[in-house]
């Protein structure tokens, strides 16, 4: 099906331009704004990129393992939350959807780095 | 000031609000719409508008009585009209925008809405064919399993008394393209170079089905111009500053 004239433009009006881009497997750092009261911080969530979703309502979705226990994050990409994405390294993946990750950990957890031009 | 427009469901999106969090929008084409008669208390016991939303439509398409009527005063031919009542103007308006200034020929567009926070919606829900109790009227159906019969709507009565069945007992039937009304969906932006009014949460009726869109009847609250989730209650404001100056 086909997008809708208009929303194809209003989904160009409303999307973030400044964003890397990213691939499922990759390592990221996401710089989130966290509201403290009147105050402003950013805060890094640093993991693997295991799910990825794209169109108007794209999001993606980082895990990482914190003190022995696996934690995933969902961020809509288009959300003013976010101050920035990094990615760390690239690594080689043989699927869109890296939920088998859920079931490793430890060594057989790890992914292997491929080189990408930046 | 007619109360309400005609419109077209473009899809649905989703927006960030200004706290960051995602808000499910309708996106609909709202207008332009033209006033195609008008009805007085003198000539027909009641004010108001008949308007038709300007969209292209082929001249050969419409009916022969709708062609006079439409020629009387020069107007496009259009397939979708509803009549709208008059509201009275908003205090500071010009009388030009009031009931008395609107024209045969008048053009009706998004900026009605510019001063409400809230609108209601009717459309056409989507058809669902015949359906059974399960989807129809929300029953709980039976046991997946153990050899059951699923979504069966089990007994409908008793048997010697009353040896019929009540009126109004929920069966099996048809199910959709029923008129549905949505009260109180706040607008989240209007957009008057193309005509569209986005409004948050959903709207009755499949993508390009015609629907209705007219001033709240009864916006949330509106005597204490409160306005919804997200905004400040002025009652309960005021009764934490009195809290507040208790404490001290």
């Amino acid at each position: 099906m086909s997008i809708h004239p208009i929303m194809a433009k209003l989904a160009s009006k409303l999307q973030r331009t400044d964003m890397p881009v990213m691939k499922p497997g990759d390592s990221v750092r996401v710089h989130v704004k966290i509201k403290e009261g009147d105050k402003e911080r950013v805060q890094a969530f640093e993991g693997t990129l295991i799910k990825k979703r794209n169109g108007a309502q794209a999001s993606f979705t980082v895990r990482k393992i914190s003190f022995g226990q696996g934690v995933e994050r969902i961020f809509p990409l288009h959300s003013k939350v976010i101050d920035r994405v990094e990615v760390l390294r690239s690594n080689q993946v043989r699927r869109a959807k890296l939920f088998y990750l859920r079931a490793l950990k430890g060594k057989s957890a790890r992914l292997k780095e491929v080189e990408v031009a930046r | 000031m007619v109360s309400g427009i005609l419109g077209k469901k473009v899809g649905m999106t989703q927006l960030f609000d200004e706290k960051g969090e995602v808000r499910p929008i309708t996106v609909l084409q709202a207008g332009p719409c033209v006033i195609t008669q008008k009805k007085t208390a003198t000539r027909d016991g009641y004010e108001s508008v008949q308007i038709g939303l300007v969209e292209f439509v082929k001249g050969s398409r419409v009916t022969k009585p709708m062609a006079g009527h439409f020629a009387k005063n020069n107007l496009p031919p259009v397939k979708f009209m509803r009549e709208f009542p008059m509201v009275e103007p908003v205090a500071g308006e010009s009388a030009e925008s009031n009931g008395d200034g609107a024209k045969v020929g008048d053009k009706v567009l998004v900026d009605i809405f510019q001063n409400d926070k809230f609108v209601d919606i009717s459309g056409t829900s989507k058809g669902r064919g015949f359906a059974g109790v399960v989807k129809r009227h929300k029953f709980g159906g039976g046991a997946a399993s153990h050899g059951s019969m699923f979504q069966i709507p089990g007994s409908i009565g008793s048997s010697a008394f009353p040896s019929r069945v009540f009126k109004g007992m929920r069966m099996s039937g048809h199910m959709g393209v029923d008129k549905v009304t949505v009260r109180n969906l706040r607008i989240v932006g209007i957009d008057l170079d193309d005509n569209l009014l986005m409004v948050e949460g959903a709207v009755p009726g499949p993508k390009d089905g015609y629907v209705l869109i007219s001033k709240a009847k009864k916006p949330p609250r509106e005597r204490r111009g409160f306005a919804g989730a997200g905004t400040v209650d002025p009652l309960k404001a005021a009764k934490k500053a009195a809290q507040a100056a208790k404490k001290k």
